[in-house]
């Protein structure tokens, strides 16, 4: 509520500034700056606008411009066709199946770490929550690799896994895993500032009053949290969908088994099927649209 | 002695944030516990709360050590600095909230509710958000929610600390009021000596880590013990304070 009083302040700015004559430091302030950014504004936001709109209609606007009109250039029956092709769909499966596993898993886990860095000091915290952030800096593709060495045939467990007829690497497990390790920042990331803005008070005073945990998260916590713990979960969902480094080192793009849209995307391109690859990569731009709106709604709720 | 510390020691990190610290307030009192920020005075009122444990010596309420005991179960209301009101929920829903998870019947809750929004003089704003009120109204809530289920022991960190020093003293004498009507006995930390002086009947005075002096407001500043104390304790301002009282009695 606090941001909200606040960025009702330039808002009202130019009002205050009538108002109180009497002028404390930051109405006069503002005095300063007010005339400043009226005076020739103009034709610099002009200048922005076009830079940005034009940047964006290269960057965005035309390449997805471009995937529609290829997707649809053999007709609208071709395009069917191929998005309702055996594979496409199987690929289409294996992507939802592990962008709802990562989701499932990395919002436990996000919502256990963020809620205990936030709320509880202890030695080792800041490596933790500097281990936490790895997948955002580390590549894709070594993620991918670090799992083959690990579970892979060669690798640290290979041994065990095989003697236990568990296949990981060039199947579905290893598929998910590696979506979940890509994405499982993304919950810690969006819940931890707001967790530790809140501070520990008012679970304290509710625990003083009898409260047990479950109650405490339930009626205190959670509903401080639950519009950013839903935006934290859609932009995992989002890079979940889109993941292509990491699944690609370890699915063996075996198709109709290991394979997940993206990947089904480029082995379609690499065939020359140009119609097909771009017809698949419309089903990701509408499901990129959907959690477009979704984010939107969500973000706009937070507020 | 309805509360009493007996040899509290307390390190946090290293820090010495209690030293050895005895001391005891009597029923019905209102003591304020008084030193400069860091003297370890909110330590203490977080382990008589239970939200901190010592690491040697006893807690004693009602005659009963409560080391061992949850704060839940201390018999105790709490008033944090920034009040900590449950932001999700209306000013009754955050009174009632204690009474709720003490699962006690509806009606009785509404009533009890009833009754602490007429204590608060707000009866009308009920259904609002705290995020709706002003800092002295939310005080007013803190007070009235850490009442609701009845405790025999108040404990208020720096009440007044986040309130506008214009209302700051209307606070005060309202605060007084309400404890003395209630007659419950309350512990209050304060840096501000004004306030210790013109509130509370007993004070505790800390200075990193100990208790240098425990009196009534006159003795401390007629008799000051340690050395400390002689610096800290602007006696002028007592006089002054003194005479205030004198011509308009509470």
């Amino acid at each position: 509520m606090k941001m909200d009083e606040r960025t009702d302040v330039p808002i009202n700015g130019r009002l205050d500034c009538q108002q109180d004559l009497v002028g404390d430091g930051i109405s006069s302030i503002q005095k300063v700056i007010e005339p400043h950014r009226d005076e020739g504004g103009d034709s610099v936001k002009c200048l922005l606008i076009t830079f940005c709109a034009m940047f964006l209609f290269v960057m965005l606007v035309l390449p997805l411009l471009v995937v529609v009109i290829n997707a649809l250039q053999d007709g609208w029956k071709v395009y069917k066709e191929n998005v309702v092709d055996e594979y496409t769909i199987k690929a289409l499966h294996l992507t939802l199946a592990a962008t709802i596993s990562a989701v499932v898993v990395n919002t436990i886990f996000g919502l256990f770490a963020s809620y205990l860095l936030a709320k509880f000091y202890f030695r080792g915290r800041q490596v933790l929550a500097a281990l936490i952030d790895i997948p955002f800096s580390i590549s894709p593709v070594i993620a991918g690799l670090i799992f083959i060495l690990t579970f892979g045939n060669v690798g640290w467990m290979g041994e065990f896994l095989k003697a236990h007829g568990i296949k990981i690497v060039f199947a579905v497990p290893g598929v998910i895993l590696a979506t979940i390790f890509v994405t499982f920042p993304f919950v810690f990331r969006e819940l931890f500032p707001v967790l530790n803005a809140q501070g520990k008070d008012e679970e304290e005073a509710a625990g003083l009053m009898g409260a047990g945990a479950f109650t405490i998260f339930c009626k205190v916590t959670f509903p401080h949290i639950k519009w950013t713990l839903l935006y934290g979960v859609i932009l995992c969902a989002a890079r979940a969908m889109g993941e292509f480094g990491a699944v690609s080192v370890i699915s063996g793009h075996l198709r109709g088994k290991t394979n997940t849209l993206p990947l089904h995307v480029e082995i379609l391109y690499n065939e020359f099927n140009t119609t097909a690859a771009f017809a698949v990569s419309s089903i990701l731009v509408i499901l990129a649209v959907l959690i477009l709106i979704a984010r939107n709604f969500v973000e706009w709720r937070r507020k | 002695m309805y509360v009493e510390m007996k040899h509290i020691h307390k390190t946090f990190d290293g820090f010495l944030a209690s030293n050895d610290v005895s001391f005891g307030i009597e029923k019905g009192r209102l003591a304020a516990l008084l030193g400069p920020s860091g003297s370890g005075k909110t330590t203490i009122l977080r382990m008589i709360a239970g939200l901190d444990r010592p690491d040697s010596g006893d807690i004693l309420i009602n005659g009963v050590k409560v080391n061992d005991l949850p704060g839940s179960k201390r018999g105790i209301g709490f008033v944090f600095q920034n009040y900590a009101l449950f932001r999700y929920m209306t000013v009754a829903d955050n009174i009632a909230f204690g009474l709720t998870v003490q699962k006690k019947g509806k009606a009785e809750i509404k009533r009890r509710v009833k009754e602490l929004l007429e204590l608060i003089s707000m009866e009308e704003l009920g259904r609002r958000y705290p995020h709706q009120l002003s800092g002295g109204q939310r005080q007013r809530v803190a007070f009235a929610r850490a009442l609701a289920p009845n405790p025999q022991l108040l404990l208020l960190d720096e009440p007044f600390a986040a309130i506008d020093a214009k209302v700051r003293r209307e606070l005060r004498t309202w605060l007084r009021e309400m404890i003395e009507r209630v007659g419950i006995t309350s512990i209050f930390v304060t840096h501000d000596q004004e306030e210790a002086m013109e509130v509370a009947d007993t004070i505790i005075i800390t200075n990193q880590g100990s208790i240098e002096q425990i009196g009534a407001p006159e003795d401390i500043c007629r008799n000051p013990k340690t050395g400390f104390v002689k610096e800290f304790v602007d006696v002028r301002r007592y006089e002054i304070l003194r005479q205030m009282r004198e011509s308009s009695p509470l």
